[in-house]
């Protein structure tokens, strides 16, 4: 009989390896550290399978693979369904490695083992049920399952204002999701579904409940994940305060939750208001780049400027999404992936350098590169490939963006908007170029004389960030083949 | 009248026997836990008799004051479970007050007596009866501790709960003078009678309608009948503020569905009317009771006006059923599944705030700090069931706030939907206020909190049953489905 049930292994493995370290009575730390381990890296182990397994063919566009199926509320037409396509892979494979690593940022995390573990294994599975969901109150339950562990999270184990910034990061989640949970029920009303794979045929032109309506409460919970000026405020804080390992995953995958949302549901769902707003969003999406960079420039703690270049960087793929073409989606979607690992790389970072310096104010460090041969390294190709230099899979993304939203035929005057994105890259090359110079270059600081470079376990989690890296740049196509069948159907619903 | 009849009572019948035999053992033993005991007993009998009735057709008895339907036979188990749940909970409570033991248990059990033939009343007569029974124990039960306090919490529920009676009792005469009828199907019978035409053109019949609301308003508390509510809770014996958080919340709201629904609910004229009341009833309730919330610093306080929030959710289902034109019954079903799940869920969170509060002997939420290391499994517990309130995954809570939603979505009430939704992240705020003292505040003492294995399984039974209404809710809704099925619809 053939296996079947890749999607489900891979949500659950975390989960199970969760049930193991809740129910070791008094372990190590170490054991607990190898059991978490064990899990999330079986987790990505399945998950590379399904990539390399998966069906690349011409006859594979729009299909769903490794499909799961089972009846869940049959009252309300609720499945527990679970499936892949071209958009949800990259990003489910995007979680297991940062999962995995995740795990290995957090190697030398000082208190309360049992409990961080567990919480960041929950994390993982609720982010992974999310991009694998096929049902909406089963996506809707992965969404929310997020929010808990990421509470505690922060809360415990962050620095400075870490209580407000978990309150905050959860209150504005809910009501985005509070937003999002109306929407979706407004959906299931009009067309009796649930089902993410039908109800793209299934909304009537009119119904009682305006379709912008639906779009846009839809839309409020996925742009303030994502997030999109004026929605941004709580990522700084939450980033900021939040431990090294919790920003990795935020920055890295959570933030995505918000993208793959827009694209899975507001665009092929009402490909029609999708075009019908896209010239709002498109403009909110350059807002977003050019004030996210703005800001970003201004900012003196190193994790802080890394949060607010999020924002940048998320303006590129809300520019990708709204343009609606077929290249320009492909290359949000790589976007997604390739920030996912370049930002959790850079986070990764952070934290070693203000593990190690106890320091993360620019004006107070300087000459690092002499005490940290090897951080320094990774962070300039880090850096150079949140700027977009050729080689690295920042290029490759948003190079892709940019050719699609230019050519792009959905909104009136996109040339504009895309030349002014283009200059967000002017800014990023500022920040970064003087973030690096700022920490790594200058003088040695005698304060820092006895300053340890990354440590083995440190190398291994950095060295997986930067080939990733490197792998994408160098050979895009390896995830683009797999975006296109995804995107392909979409692009075609809109009809340009 | 036939004896048959009273076979089909056995559920009630068995546990008065047992009520009796609870107060003359009372007087012989002197092991009291043997009493806690006998009335568990009793409540499983009494429970395994409404088990074997569950799937018979409905009828209607005793001179068509006593409906056996599922929708009675599944409050009736509900309520069971829950007076055995709180039994269990109480026995780390009842040394407070060594001398009363048997006539607490009594009094848990002739209250539960009091609630089923409520859920079963198809009179407006029995019902009057059926709630002063079930409340005249409650009004002992509340001051039960005899201190300053309780007695004040005591006084002000008798004094309140009656005058609510007599609102609802004046209401109920109104009803009865302008249809000249006391049955429930039977004034369903006459308004279908009567010519289509606006509420405002019988002003008896509204003021009647206002009234009832109004009295049974106080039952479930929901705004603007919510002043009791704090007080009582602070004051009464914690199990007692679970037990009336819970099993007189959910009668209340039995009784309110069954009452509007079979006798109120047919003509349009009627029903839209009533519903578009309760929907404005329960976004004001929900938003005073949230916004309240915040500001408290007891957590039986802050639960009391939590579950005045969740009454305006539950709320939303009676709304849809009003709102609700044809043959669909989401809204019942939603308002059955939420009264399910938020039973067990407030139950889980009171019995934890039992054990907690029976060891530091308090009930400042301050007081909580370090839970999560001096009791964890306990923290844990709370934890969850709050989760659940605020309705996050993998919980009870959002299941049936998605079902009560979808429901009334379908009827038009989107806009309550979105109010109800902003509403539960505000209350995400005063609940993980709660998580955040238990799990980040530093534990004065390293002892550990004890608690009985009585608590530890009523506990555990309510975390496993929030637990699976969360995760496979699929059986749980079809009982649900089935539990609407009144007589005479």
């Amino acid at each position: 009989m053939d296996f079947n049930y890749y999607l489900t292994t891979i949500i659950f493995l975390p989960l199970a390896g969760l049930v193991i370290i809740a129910l070791l009575p008094r372990p190590e730390p170490r054991t607990v550290k190898f059991v978490a381990l064990a899990f999330t890296l079986s987790s990505f182990a399945m998950s590379m399978l399904m990539f390399c397994l998966f069906d690349r063919s011409a006859g594979a566009i729009g299909q769903i693979q490794f499909e799961e199926k089972v009846s869940w509320i049959p009252t309300i037409n609720a499945f527990y369904h679970l499936g892949v396509d071209g958009l949800s892979l990259p990003l489910v494979v995007l979680t297991t490695f940062l999962g995995f690593l995740a795990v290995l940022v957090s190697w030398h995390i000082g208190t309360r083992h049992r409990e961080y573990f567990i919480w960041l294994l929950l994390l993982e599975t609720s982010i992974l049920g999310v991009f694998c969901s096929l049902d909406l109150i089963l996506f809707f339950l992965f969404w929310e399952l997020e929010l808990i562990p990421m509470y505690f999270l922060i809360s415990i184990w962050g620095s400075a204002r870490k209580e407000y910034s978990a309150i905050k990061y959860v209150i504005y989640t809910l009501l985005g999701s509070a937003f999002m949970l109306a929407g979706i029920l407004s959906i299931y009303f009009t067309t009796g579904s649930l089902s993410m794979m039908e109800l793209a045929g299934l909304i009537p032109a009119k119904s009682i409940i305006p379709l912008a309506a639906m779009f846009f409460l839809l839309l409020i919970g996925f742009a303030i994940k994502l997030p999109v000026v004026p929605f941004h405020t709580w990522l700084p804080d939450a980033h900021t305060d939040a431990p090294t390992a919790a920003s990795v995953i935020l920055a890295g995958v959570l933030l995505k939750m918000g993208g793959y949302g827009m694209i899975r549901l507001c665009v092929t769902i009402f490909p029609e208001a999708a075009l019908q707003y896209a010239p709002l969003l498109v403009a909110l999406a350059v807002v977003s780049v050019l004030y996210g960079a703005a800001v970003t420039l201004r900012q003196k703690d190193l994790k802080r400027l890394i949060a607010y270049s999020s924002v940048s960087h998320m303006g590129y793929v809300l520019l990708g999404i709204f343009a609606l073409s077929q290249v320009s989606l492909t290359g949000a979607t790589l976007q997604m992936f390739s920030h996912g690992v370049i930002t959790g790389l850079l986070f990764a970072l952070v934290g070693l350098v203000y593990d190690k310096a106890h320091e993360r104010n620019l004006d107070n460090l300087g000459g690092l590169a002499r005490q940290m041969p090897v951080i320094v390294v990774v962070f300039s190709i880090a850096a150079l490939a949140s700027l977009g230099l050729p080689g690295t899979s920042g290029f490759a993304a948003e190079f892709i963006t940019f050719v699609g939203c230019f050519s792009s035929l959905a909104v009136e005057g996109i040339r504009v908007y895309t030349i002014a994105g283009v200059f967000g890259i002017v800014l990023t090359a500022g920040y970064i170029l003087w973030l690096l110079q700022r920490v790594f270059y200058g003088p040695p600081l005698e304060k820092f004389n006895g300053v340890q470079d990354a440590d083995n376990i440190e190398r291994v989690c950095i060295f997986s960030f930067a080939s990733a890296i490197m792998l994408v740049g160098l050979y895009p196509a390896v995830l683009t083949d797999i975006i296109k069948l995804g995107i392909e159907p979409i692009v075609r619903s809109i009809g340009l | 009248m036939e004896i048959g009849d009273f076979r089909l009572l056995a559920p009630e019948i068995s546990l008065l026997g047992c009520v009796l035999l609870v107060i003359l053992l009372d007087l012989f033993i002197k092991q009291k836990r043997i009493l806690a005991t006998v009335s568990i007993a009793g409540l499983i009998v009494s429970a395994g008799f409404t088990l074997v009735m569950w799937g018979t057709p409905p009828v209607v008895i005793l001179s068509r004051t006593l409906a056996v339907d599922a929708f009675a036979l599944f409050f009736k188990f509900l309520f069971l479970v829950v007076a055995a749940l709180i039994i269990l909970a109480s026995q780390d409570y009842v040394n407070k007050f060594e001398r009363f033991q048997g006539e607490y248990y009594a009094l848990v059990l002739i209250s539960a007596v009091g609630m089923m033939l409520l859920a079963a009343a198809t009179d407006l007569i029995a019902i009057y009866v059926a709630l002063e029974l079930s409340g005249i124990s409650l009004y002992v039960l509340v001051g039960f501790l005899k201190d300053q306090k309780s007695s004040e919490a005591g006084l002000k529920f008798l004094l309140l709960g009656a005058v609510a009676s007599a609102v609802l009792l004046y209401g109920m005469t109104l009803v009865f003078g302008f249809t000249g009828r006391t049955c429930l199907m039977c004034i369903a019978d006459f308004l279908q009678g009567m010519p289509a035409t606006g509420i405002l053109d019988n002003l008896a019949l509204l003021l009647g309608l206002i009234l009832l609301v109004a009295g049974f308003g106080f039952k479930i508390a929901c705004f603007p009948f919510q002043m009791w509510v704090p007080d009582v809770y602070e004051g009464a014996p914690t199990p007692i503020t679970a037990y009336l958080s819970v099993a007189s919340k959910v009668a209340g709201f039995a009784v309110i569905l069954r009452v509007f629904f079979v006798a109120l609910g047919a003509p349009d004229w009627m029903s839209l009317n009533w519903g578009m009341l309760f929907a404005i009833l329960s976004a004001i309730t929900m938003t005073v009771g949230n916004i309240v919330a915040i500001v408290q610093s007891n957590i039986k306080r802050m639960l009391g006006y939590s579950s005045i929030a969740q009454a305006g959710y539950l709320l939303v289902g009676l709304a849809t059923v009003g709102m609700a034109t044809g043959s669909d019954t989401s809204g019942q079903s939603g308002l059955i599944f939420f009264l399910m799940s938020y039973a067990v869920t407030n139950l889980g969170a009171f019995i934890a705030v039992i054990a907690i509060s029976n060891k530091i002997d308090s009930d400042a939420i301050d007081d909580y700090a370090g839970m999560g290391r001096q009791a964890s499994l306990l923290a844990v517990a709370l934890t969850f069931c709050l989760i659940s309130l605020i309705g996050l995954p993998p919980t009870a809570g959002l299941i049936a706030k998605i079902y009560i939603f979808s429901g009334a979505v379908r009827h038009g009430l989107l806009w309550l939907v979105i109010v109800a939704v902003v509403n539960s992240c505000i209350s995400a705020f005063y609940y993980l206020r709660v998580v955040k003292v238990m799990w980040l505040g530093v534990p004065p003492s390293k002892e550990k909190v004890p608690s009985s294995w009585a608590l530890r399984t009523a506990l555990a039974v309510c975390c496993l049953l929030v637990l699976l209404l969360g995760v496979v809710p699929g059986s749980f809704v079809s009982i649900a489905e089935t539990a609407t099925r009144f007589f005479g619809s």
